[in-house]
């Protein structure tokens, strides 16, 4: 890289770090929810389930 | 209506004196520290001194938007205001002219007394002056935008200042050329008559923008 | 057979149809990415003048020119939001923000790389690249904004407002820092229009640049898709979309 390869790997490396990042925070984000929606649908369940038993 | 917003504004603010003065202070102090952090020498003093006036003007400006529309929003009459036939963006334009009142024109007198703090020529203290007075309101114009905008926000004074920086750095960049033009014996009126420009279009466009944002803000 | 293309604006459907167009684009964009590098990298030949480090403009240039498009997009949706009350416009101007704020970010980081081989410093006070600076700022100011406020139909309409004002401040702020440069210093620092482009070049740049416009486009609807679920997370159709597991 005729001596600029730590400058042109570097700026490479850095916008890859950031693509990732904000990959992995979407995927991050949206598996909150979903372990968020099936906490509410097993609430629902019980709550359900309380209903007819009782 | 636009008179008596004003009157209303200037009474009220004339009852707290104290954040007329505050504004003031804040200003003299930023703009007295850079000596002590830069050195005494001289010249580098002159050369700075636009930029450290204009950005103390920035500050101090901003540092009081927060209080434009919070006591009326605490206290209910802002949605009397937007109740009211009025037009918005008049009373809008009122209260950004008084908090102009309050804080942009105490400034602008005070500056050419900084500037002898500088030891800036006499003509560029007239050129630094007549620049903030065409300044200062483009800053309460714009941060009436900022101050809507963060209505009843936690935290809302920093956010104002994250918003509406960007927005004013036209009006500094020409603000402090204009100055050092001057001190450069190069024609300065190319950047009054663009900060003018900026008035003109934020007189304009600023007060129905910053109508909206109430609109937006107290639904 | 006229196509109800309303049907997509509702954000029940437009999740499916984001859904089925997400693979698609990040397909495209891969595809596009591994022939720009094989171009730039490969094809180009080296710059008589900058020797190996003018490869960096491969994402400087279309990550300066993503986010200074995006900005505008996001801008577009943000109003088309505000106007018609559409809640997906406002979502997609919301989901496009860190998107460009990253791209941002990327056309600083890099230009500053590229400065230090060039002109020995790593910031120079080029014009363009302040204007980038106050660029990520404008980003930085519409989400933080957007944070700030917990109801979603005030932070929609609040950003939209910031963005359009932004919007019509970008060229007022991108001449005053045009004419600021100039006036200070002269032209002699400020980096002049890309080198010399050869042919291999510039097709590298291009097909770059079309590898980040898939990119982004992929993100976003991918992001967007998040922000509908956060957002509708009481309505039927999700919960019902949760049970068949396809979420």
């Amino acid at each position: 890289m005729g001596g600029y390869g730590l400058y042109v790997w570097g700026s490479y490396v850095v916008t890859f770090i950031c693509i990732a990042g904000e990959i992995l925070l979407i995927s991050n984000r949206r598996r909150t929810l979903e372990k968020q929606y099936s906490h509410i649908e097993d609430l629902d369940n019980n709550e359900t389930k309380n209903e007819t038993t009782s | 209506m636009f008179m008596w917003i004003i009157k209303r504004d200037l009474l009220l603010a004339m009852r707290r004196q104290s954040d007329v003065l505050t504004t003031l202070f804040f200003f003299i102090i930023v703009v007295s520290l850079f000596p002590l952090s830069v050195g005494p020498e001289m010249n580098m003093l002159r050369t700075m001194a636009p930029g450290v006036v204009w950005v103390a003007a920035l500050l101090a400006s901003m540092l009081s938007l927060g209080r434009m529309f919070s006591n009326d929003y605490v206290d209910g009459t802002l949605e009397q205001m937007l109740l009211s036939p009025q037009s918005l963006s008049l009373l809008v334009l009122g209260k950004a002219f008084a908090h102009w009142l309050v804080t942009g024109v105490p400034l602008v007198l005070m500056a050419p007394v900084l500037g002898i703090q500088y030891d800036l020529p006499t003509d560029a203290l007239l050129v630094l002056t007549a620049a903030l007075l065409l300044g200062t309101p483009v800053l309460s114009l714009i941060g009436a935008i900022g101050a809507a905008l963060t209505l009843g926000l936690r935290g809302g004074g920093v956010l104002v200042s994250l918003l509406v920086l960007p927005l004013y750095i036209p009006v500094l960049i020409f603000g402090a050329g204009a100055v050092e033009a001057n001190m450069a014996g190069v024609a300065f009126d190319a950047h009054l008559s663009l900060i003018g420009a900026f008035l003109l279009v934020s007189i304009v466009f600023a007060p129905w923008a910053a109508a909206s944002s109430l609109r937006v803000s107290l639904e | 057979m006229a196509i109800n293309w309303f049907k997509y604006s509702s954000p029940a459907s437009f999740y499916l149809l984001a859904g089925k167009m997400v693979p698609v684009f990040v397909f495209i964009s891969v595809i596009l990415l591994v022939v720009g590098l094989y171009v730039g990298f490969f094809v180009a030949p080296t710059d008589f003048q900058q020797g190996e480090a003018y490869r960096i403009i491969f994402i400087h240039v279309p990550a300066a020119w993503m986010s200074m498009f995006l900005y505008v997009v996001m801008a577009f949706w943000a109003g088309i939001g505000l106007a018609f009350n559409t809640r997906l416009s406002s979502m997609f101007a919301t989901a496009i923000a860190p998107t460009g704020a990253m791209f941002t970010f990327i056309a600083l980081w890099t230009g500053a790389v590229w400065g230090k081989p060039m002109w020995g410093t790593w910031w120079v006070w080029d014009a363009r690249l302040t204007s980038e600076l106050i660029l990520f700022f404008l980003y930085i100011g519409f989400m933080s904004l957007q944070a700030a406020i917990d109801d979603p139909r005030r932070a929609d309409k609040a950003g939209a407002i910031i963005a359009l004002v932004g919007v019509i401040n970008i060229p007022i702020i991108y001449f005053s820092v045009q004419w600021w440069n100039t006036l200070h210093q002269g032209a002699s620092v400020s980096l002049n229009q890309a080198p010399a482009m050869a042919t291999t070049m510039l097709t590298g740049m291009l097909i770059m640049v079309l590898a980040s416009w898939m990119y982004s486009i992929a993100v976003i609807l991918k992001r967007t898709r998040v922000i509908i679920l956060e957002r509708e997370s009481h309505t039927a159709w999700v919960a019902e979309l949760h049970k068949k597991g396809a979420i």
